[in-house]
């Protein structure tokens, strides 16, 4: 066996599971606060990256694109928790689940009606070249998303620890009674959450964008969250990051050394059927919260 | 939510006279208003609309309803009464419709019904191995897992060239319908093929749910522990769901291919019908059998109207990718109103209008009779 290519292979797997994790992010936020599994994630992925291309492209400047389009995400997180959430507050969590997919496909209709189908080219101005480090040769776009992603992670524990609002977010998660009879508003909270994955919604799509083209086919990123949040646990942003890293890895290595034997394109399920395997041990994922039942 | 099943006939030889309903007293059984309407329903659509029907309303309306109809009452079993998600229903329509396929090609000697209930025991078989992490795994985790379902079924098919007879595109043309001799490949045919399976199977489930095994199943849904703690044998419950749905949508799939399509392609069964399949069970009802019905109109005759309208409204400024977009949209919209307004589905609200309705009528038949009454006194 070769092992500086199974280590080229390992380390390319490790550095786009990072990508995965960006998605899945988005996801853990709001279950963490408000229970809901948001499968419009990915719409709005898609929706960010499409508005951010679609702006610049008629002749915007990149910061002010980037303005523009937090300003719209915002605008989303929160008319999505006021208009969809809201109402249906107490609702068992596959309804909440269910209106998360009727938002997604209304987002995906709209932003496709808004700027079209065709696919975009997006420029982040990262050269994709090949790094070689130790003889392993990495992307250097692959290493500039895994600096994002973990400067993301880090913000982000650093605000959920030192601000006032992280703080409300962690109580919300904790106990939602309790949190409101301590006087934190829900609504306030929860709007904040929507928002702030809309940033890691815009975050993640432009780097997803940058990779694959903007097109329809980025609301599909989802699908590759799906498991990272299976093995991870749907509460953890550590989870998050330590499961995408080991999707990552399962399925380029799975691709490259199994994948021939059986004719290829194995990677639409190899994670999900990891993730089988690894919930077969433990129920709840890494990290994931073990859920209490009383009779 | 507990519908149909409430109000069966008591059968006449119930054993104790203080025990006997008042109907059964007088030595006829009158059938409940629930049979009746289901009796009139199956009346017309045996019976009248054959005669009056257009090919189109057979083809693009009719067929394809009843095939989503049984899949969504398939899909009802697993997670209405037993309470499992599954988002990898489309994957068990594919594995009956290949089954049905391949047993058809494989072995022409069986007749296609025998093709069918085989096809169905398959799935159910599938059904059974991606149902096996629902005895670890719950919510949402389960969820997840059963989209492992979907996509290495539609993987296979795609692969494998056997399954689909080594055809170059993948597409495969199937055999046209024909029972006991009986062609059945027109537009009539096939439609009165479906409405049969369609019937037998929901009769069965009918009886199913009211059964103590549907009971069973109900109190998984409610409390899984306590369904435990009151001695009942979850495992098995959870993997015989599983299995009975897989079966009833793996013959939704034989019916989409057989009935409906007349082609089988993996591409027809991805996650989008998936997704639909679940939409068909929430918007019509979880835990109801009319429910997936209702559901299943909404979802077959709503494209259809929205590009009527777009046609009519717009004209050429609606092509075809924003007909495409805008029905994307008008989903998404009629999902989410719906679990607002009526999370219980449409079948909860028909109940809702049909007692305002009813409460109506009788007032207002009260209020008439009470005038004829104080007018013959007079």
């Amino acid at each position: 066996m070769d092992w500086s290519f199974f280590t080229e292979v390992l380390v390319g797997g490790l550095l786009s599971g990072v990508m995965y994790s960006l998605v899945a992010i988005g996801f853990v936020l709001i279950y963490k606060t408000s229970g809901v599994l948001n499968f419009a994630q990915g719409a709005l992925l898609l929706f960010a990256a499409l508005t951010f291309v679609s702006l610049t492209e008629r002749g915007l400047p990149f910061w002010a694109g980037i303005a523009l389009t937090l300003a719209a995400m915002t605008a989303i997180g929160a008319l999505i928790e006021r208009t969809v959430l809201r109402p249906l507050v107490n609702q068992p969590p596959i309804t909440l689940f269910m209106a998360t997919l009727g938002v997604s496909y209304v987002i995906e209709g709209a932003a496709q009606l808004l700027w079209g189908t065709q696919v975009h080219g997006l420029d982040l101005g990262i050269d994709d070249l090949p790094l070689e480090i130790g003889g392993v040769l990495i992307s250097t776009f692959d290493l500039f998303a895994a600096a994002v992603a973990g400067a993301m992670v880090a913000g982000l524990t650093l605000f959920f620890r030192y601000t006032r609002i992280g703080l409300g977010f962690r109580a919300v998660a904790d106990d939602p009674l309790a949190a409101l009879a301590v006087g934190l508003s829900l609504d306030r909270i929860w709007t904040a959450v929507w928002t702030a994955s809309g940033v890691v919604a815009l975050v993640a799509g432009l780097l997803w964008g940058a990779r694959l083209g903007v097109q329809f086919s980025l609301s599909l990123v989802v699908l590759k969250a799906l498991p990272v949040l299976v093995l991870g646990g749907f509460d953890s942003i550590a989870g998050a990051i330590v499961g995408g890293l080991i999707v990552g890895a399962v399925e380029k290595l799975a691709e490259v050394y199994a994948g021939p034997l059986v004719g290829g394109g194995i990677e639409g399920w190899i994670a999900y059927v990891a993730a089988l395997g690894f919930l077969l041990i433990r129920p709840a994922g890494l990290f994931g919260a073990k859920p209490v039942e009383r009779v | 939510m507990t519908d149909l099943a409430l109000d069966k006939p008591v059968p006449p030889n119930a054993a104790e006279p203080n025990r006997t309903a008042p109907a059964a007293r007088r030595g006829t059984v009158r059938p409940s208003p629930t049979a009746l309407g289901v009796g009139l329903l199956l009346a017309v659509a045996f019976g009248l609309l054959p005669l009056v029907g257009s090919e189109y309303l057979f083809d693009a309306i009719l067929t394809p309803f009843l095939a989503l109809a049984l899949a969504g009452l398939g899909l009802n079993i697993l997670t209405g009464y037993a309470g499992q998600v599954s988002l990898g229903s489309a994957a068990f329509m594919a594995v009956g419709a290949y089954a049905a396929f391949n047993l058809s090609l494989r072995l022409p000697g069986l007749p296609f019904v025998v093709d069918i209930l085989l096809a169905g025991l398959v799935a159910a078989a599938v059904g059974l191995v991606f149902g096996l992490p629902s005895l670890r795994l719950r919510g949402f985790y389960l969820a997840v897992s059963t989209l492992a379902a979907q996509f290495f079924v539609q993987w296979v098919f795609n692969k494998v060239g056997w399954f689909s007879n080594n055809s170059p595109s993948g597409i495969v043309t199937v055999p046209p319908l024909s029972v006991a001799g009986l062609a059945l490949d027109g537009s009539v045919g096939r439609y009165l093929f479906a409405l049969s399976v369609v019937s037998v199977v929901t009769l069965v489930v009918w009886r199913l749910v009211d059964s103590p095994t549907g009971r069973a199943l109900a109190a998984l849904r409610d409390h899984e522990t306590a369904a435990r703690v009151i001695g009942l044998p979850v495992l098995r419950l959870k993997l015989l769901a599983f299995a009975v749905s897989s079966f009833i949508i793996g013959v939704a799939g034989v019916l989409w291919a057989f009935a409906y399509l007349r082609t089988v392609e993996p591409a027809g069964f991805n996650l989008d019908r998936s997704f639909q399949i679940l939409f068909i069970v929430i918007i019509g009802g979880l835990a109801s059998l009319r429910g997936a019905f209702l559901g299943a109109a909404l979802i077959v005759v709503f494209p259809l109207a929205l590009a009527r309208l777009g046609e009519t409204l717009l004209g050429g400024l609606f092509d075809s990718g924003v007909l495409e977009m805008s029905q994307r949209i008008v989903l998404g919209l009629l999902i989410i109103a719906f679990l607002i307004a009526e999370p219980a589905g449409l079948s909860a609200l028909l109940d809702r209008l049909w007692r305002r309705v009813a409460g109506r009528l009788a007032a207002l038949c009260s209020a008439l009779c009470s005038r004829f009454a104080s007018n013959r006194s007079a």
